[in-house]
């Protein structure tokens, strides 16, 4: 391949992997803030706990990294469910800064507490033979891990925007975050359907923490470390809204990505520009609603 | 003054009958005990406790009192205020430790003014020791490994054309210089310097190894703080095929920390680091350093380069106290009792450079193997004795000053 | 016509509570001189303790500034560590290349320079709210690191500005290592900052920064310039978190890129909440009991300190909302330069459905001690094995724990948060 096309190639694909990683942890993130409008700063904590959990099965219970990842999806799914009917439910009609407030509360809690039995060592996991080393697309090489990321990304946008599209529960959500007060009058339960969608949010948030440690490593830090990345991609994209979450998360990623090939010194500058351009001409995101 | 030390040195002169008169030395210890640098903290604080139980005897009937406070983040502003305190309300003989050079580096003007000794047990900017006439560097400098390894990998590994890659912070830019003064010293020429952004967060090193790949270099330098970092350089690395591409991977031994190295996988297999210690060291302190280590800290616990420093810096105090008798209270004379002082550690021979006050200690040049027992180990190819800190003895940059 | 007639005595005492309510606000109360003599007590109880102290006050004036956008008009910003980071390296910057070292001009201009690229950013920036203007700020922020970064031979980069050197206080006052003279140095400027912040929080720009923090379309609607409001509030809260900065870097003799990290944003914007937001003397409070207990409790167990911050974040959330001043307030029933006392007595009324919600609870303590259990096994920390051994009986001693804990956590709130049946309100 001609040597522009063969880069161009390699930071489209690095970066779709980097920008998977971004919508699976982010995309519950977004969905809970545009339905209650509520700012879980937790998110990541939830994130950082299913990727201990990951760990923890793969290394001490010698379970796989794939059946790993489901089960702490699962389980901080359900978990987070307590946390929001104990915890979440009483500030639902408080300011935001409240919120805030909270929920970083919580991330440092579990900061702590994760560091305490854990240790502050960064952790990795095992990961299976086929998904180590690189594999054969036709026309060149690429790390099968971040291929099966792209994979694993690609099928769960399917199932998502199929729920959201063409479910009675996904037309209900979508209902509710366009208007609340009206789909609470046309009989939808918005409590029970905010809860569905949180407990969905903070799993697939634990499997995005999963997925990250062979990127990042795993530290119990990870939960604020990249908070402020995943609020990036969820106000760029719009509260609330599947496509806009998607739609940011490539866009941070790939450009991430190529800035980071073209000009590295810049660092995170990129990131951060598109953020406060993208903010300042469209307040509300991509496709977020007024 | 508290009341209770007090009594229990007047009771002990008393019991030796006036003749030796047992001191008590106040160190103060400035490590990171928190936050995302915690585990280097507790290597070195685990290092300088064996020590100190192992060898106590020795300065009888001196006695060493450790007053350890948390360093904080690499700001520099907290260990300031912690030192400054152990200074003036604990009295400390001397301060030991220091994880950041940004600490050491807010510290120099405060020990000059109270004429403390501030021994460093890691901190490696190059230009730390010329800050103040106090302070002591047991640990190393940027270019201690990373100058041999310029020359080393032009001579030795065949890099005839390098690509360097660092984070995107000052010890990064200064391992990077130095290399690259060594290199090209040496003969061979860098082609490609990129940036890997900053040290707080892991970034994802795809891109980056993305560009070295399509530069074609020999070799790659890498540079990133030990941790987190090198695992994930190393999966990149991997990933991205970069050694069946024919890119040597070279570097400080950051790039291998002994406790991570496990978990590199095969990537890591054929990594060339220029290092001052690794655990496989075959010499008999290391030895019995290792020894003593799993005795006291377990079997899955293991000492890294900076136990090892730290250890030699407990030792090299400890000489202090013998050949002062104790009197610690005067930091010059401290200061040029541990001029010159040298000895067999963990890490080979090791000697204090009277006129720069900085280490001088053997560099090995190491590759990583795979052991008959299927463990990931280390073994030397090549030592280069008694390394100087070049950029002193160039005079590069503020190193000069 | 009686009842006519004491309902407009009626309106008219209201009215004239209110009236003097307004007039007296900015009077000088005693106690306001409390915290003042606090700081010079300090002083002489802890002679060697005064590094820490400066450091104290100079997060004091940081949270005062914040306390101007955030407590008083509304604005919330996780971005405030750059007009610190600014400031701190004007000073910096003018004494290493410009050779300016006088301290007193260098804190004016760190306070006149931040303040100028806080009417820039404000003017841009303060058409949004919410989400957009937090991830403004924490955007704002970043990018002056990573510039900072960029051209770390102006900056110094992470290892910073060492060694810097400042002239003698009025030309006779030298800096000492016990730090005394840092620490008069920051009180007064601290004095000198909260005048003026006192006199613009009781002046009518200051009711209308109420105003618009509480109802900010009727302000518009009366016809109340709010931008420009908000612009100027900003740029007066850039110069003193400037002028916070700038102190620092004094103080210290050294400054790095670490100045703009979102950590310390975050940390301030803690401080101010737990001291009390919309109050003059809550960023007192808040920022020094969290620096005291920061010190004291990072000693002892640094883990311990984050898990610490967190329950008090939460706490204060959950049961102190208008912070450690609004708790003192309601205890005390006193007037603090602020909003009046809700002085309603607590009494806990207990109801059936109280013991469901002890129920669901310790069910919810029980769950967590349950996967507590796992994990402490799993990370194999020497919690326990010295008096339970074995995994079913540790994870039942800390789902047993948990569920005890839960329940505790859970009578303690209802006993916290109840009215008296009088009032009427539910719990």
């Amino acid at each position: 391949m001609p040597q522009f096309a063969n880069i161009a190639v390699s930071i489209l694909f690095d970066g779709l992997a980097y920008a998977m990683f971004l919508f699976i942890t982010a995309v519950g993130l977004s969905v809970t803030m545009g339905l209650m409008g509520f700012v879980n700063l937790a998110h990541g904590a939830f994130a950082m706990a299913g990727g201990f959990i990951v760990v923890s099965l793969t290394r001490s219970y010698g379970i796989d990294f794939i059946p790993s990842l489901i089960i702490a999806s699962v389980t901080i799914g359900l978990v987070s469910v307590r946390f929001e009917k104990r915890l979440y439910r009483r500030l639902y009609k408080s300011t935001d800064l409240e919120q805030v407030l909270l929920t970083i509360g919580l991330a440092f809690m579990a900061i702590a507490a994760f560091t305490y039995f854990y240790g502050p060592i960064p952790k990795s996991v095992p990961l299976p033979h086929w998904l180590e080393g690189d594999v054969n697309l036709g026309f060149r090489r690429f790390p099968t891990y971040r291929a099966f990321l792209i994979g694993l990304g690609t099928v769960l946008i399917a199932i998502l925007w199929f729920v959201f599209e063409k479910t009675n529960i996904g037309a209900k959500i979508r209902a509710a975050v366009d208007n609340r007060r009206m789909a609470e009058s046309v009989g939808i339960n918005v409590d029970r359907l905010f809860t569905l969608t949180f407990a969905v949010g903070s799993g697939l948030a634990a499997l995005g923490g999963g997925l990250a440690i062979q990127l990042f490593g795993l530290t119990p830090s990870f939960a604020v470390l990249y908070l402020v990345l995943f609020l990036i991609v969820v106000a760029v994209g719009g509260l609330g809204s599947l496509k806009g979450t998607l739609l940011a998360a490539l866009v941070i990623g790939i450009i991430d990505t190529g800035g980071k090939y073209a000009f590295p010194v810049a660092g995170n500058l990129f990131i951060y520009a598109i953020t406060a351009l993208v903010l300042l001409i469209k307040p509300t995101g991509f496709y977020g609603r007024e | 003054m508290r009341l209770l030390p007090l009594l229990g040195a007047a009771t002990l002169a008393i019991a030796m009958g006036g003749t030796a008169q047992a001191e008590n030395v106040k160190i103060g210890v400035v490590l990171p005990f928190s936050g995302a640098n915690a585990d280097l903290g507790h290597q070195m604080d685990k290092a300088f406790d064996l020590y100190i139980k192992l060898h106590a005897k020795d300065i009888a009937p001196h006695t060493v009192t450790l007053i350890k406070r948390d360093e904080g983040p690499p700001t520099g502003a907290q260990a300031k205020t912690v030192a400054t305190e152990l200074i003036t309300n604990d009295k400390v003989n001397l301060l030991a430790g220091f994880s950041f050079s940004p600490s050491a580096i807010a510290l120099a003007p405060v020990v000059t003014q109270a004429k403390v000794p501030m021994v460093i047990s890691n901190a490696g900017t190059a230009w730390i020791t010329n800050l103040s006439p106090y302070i002591v560097r047991l640990s190393f400098s940027m270019w201690h490994p990373a100058f041999p390894m310029g020359a080393y990998a032009y001579n030795k590994v065949g890099c005839k054309t390098a690509a360097v890659a660092y984070t995107d912070f000052p010890p990064g830019k200064d391992s990077v210089e130095a290399f690259k003064t060594g290199f090209e010293k040496a003969g061979g020429k860098v082609t490609l310097s990129i940036p890997m952004g900053s040290p707080v967060q892991v970034p994802d090193f795809t891109p980056f190894l993305q560009r070295v790949k399509d530069a074609h270099p020999d070799c790659l330098y890498g540079f990133i703080p030990s941790g987190a970092h090198a695992t994930g350089l190393m999966k990149a690395y991997g990933e991205l095929g970069l050694r069946k591409a024919g890119i040597k991977l070279i570097g400080p031994m950051d790039l291998i920390p002994d406790n991570k190295l496990q978990d590199m996988g095969d990537a890591a297999i054929g990594t060339i680091v220029m290092g001052h210690y690794a655990v496989d060291l075959d010499n008999p302190q290391n030895k019995a350093f290792n020894a003593e280590w799993h005795k006291a800290y377990g079997a899955d616990s293991y000492p890294d380069f900076m136990s090892a420093q730290a250890w030699d810096t407990m030792h090299a105090i400890f000489d202090a106290i013998k050949k002062l008798n104790g009197k610690m209270s005067d930091g010059a004379k401290v200061v040029e009792a541990m001029k010159g002082w040298s000895a067999d550690g963990p890490r080979g021979h090791v000697m204090i450079d009277p006129a720069t006050r900085d280490i001088v200690q053997d560099e090995h040049a190491m590759e990583v193997y795979r052991k008959p027992d299927g463990k990931l180990g280390e073994r030397v190819l090549d030592t280069t004795k008694a390394v100087k800190d070049e950029c002193k003895v160039l005079k590069i940059g503020r190193c000069g000053s | 016509m009686s009842e006519a007639k004491s309902r407009s005595s009626a309106f008219i005492e209201a009215r004239d509570r209110a009236t003097d309510y307004l007039v007296r606000r900015h009077y000088l109360r005693w106690t306001e001189a409390l915290p003042w003599l606090v700081a010079v007590a300090c002083f002489f109880l802890f002679p060697n303790r005064m590094t820490f102290g400066s450091q104290v006050l100079i997060m004091i004036m940081f949270a005062l500034s914040l306390d101007l956008i955030l407590g008083y008009a509304g604005i919330v910003t996780l971005g405030h560590a750059a007009f610190f980071g600014i400031g701190a390296y004007t000073v910096a910057l003018a004494s290493l290349r410009l050779g300016w070292s006088e301290p007193i001009s260098g804190l004016a201009a760190a306070g006149v320079i931040a303040a100028c690229v806080g009417v820039v950013v404000g003017w841009f920036i303060l058409r949004y709210r919410g989400l957009t203007l937090l991830m403004l700020t924490i955007a704002f922020a970043a990018m002056l690191q990573e510039s900072g970064n960029l051209r770390s031979d102006l900056t110094g980069g992470y290892d910073g500005l060492p060694g810097l050197m400042f002239d003698p206080l009025l030309g006779t006052f030298q800096y000492d290592l016990y730090g005394h003279t840092n620490f008069w140095y920051a009180l007064a400027a601290l004095a000198v900052v909260f005048y003026f912040v006192r006199r613009l929080v009781y002046s009518p720009f200051g009711q209308t920064l109420t105003g618009i923090r509480e109802n900010v379309r009727r302000m518009h609607a009366i016809g109340s310039p709010v931008h420009l409001r908000l612009v100027t509030v900003y740029a007066i809260s850039a110069g003193i978190a400037g002028v916070a900065g700038a102190l620092f870097t004094q103080t210290n003799a050294y400054v790095t890129l670490t100045v703009f990290d979102f950590d310390s944003s975050a940390k301030v914007m803690v401080m101010l909440i737990l001291g009390g937001t919309g109050r003059l003397y809550g960023p007192f409070l808040g920022a020094a009991v969290y620096m005291v207990l920061e010190d004291y409790f990072s000693k002892m167990s640094p883990t311990f300190w984050q898990f610490g911050i967190g329950i008090l974040l939460v706490l204060t959330v959950l049961f102190a909302r208008r912070g450690l001043l609004g708790l003192a307030e309601d205890i005390g029933g006193m007037r603090w330069g602020g909003r009046a006392a809700d002085a309603a007595p607590r009494r806990l009324v207990w109801k059936p459905e109280h013991w469901k919600a002890l129920g669901a609870s310790a069910f919810d303590g029980g769950v967590l001690g349950f996967l507590v259990g796992f994990a402490v096994n799993m990370g194999h920390a020497e919690l326990m094995t010295a008096y339970v051994t074995g995994l079913p009986a540790q994870v039942a001693v800390f789902t047993l724990g948990g569920a005890a804990i839960g329940a505790g956590i859970n009578a303690f709130y209802l006993l916290l948060t109840s009215r008296s049946a009088v009032e009427g309100q539910a719990s």
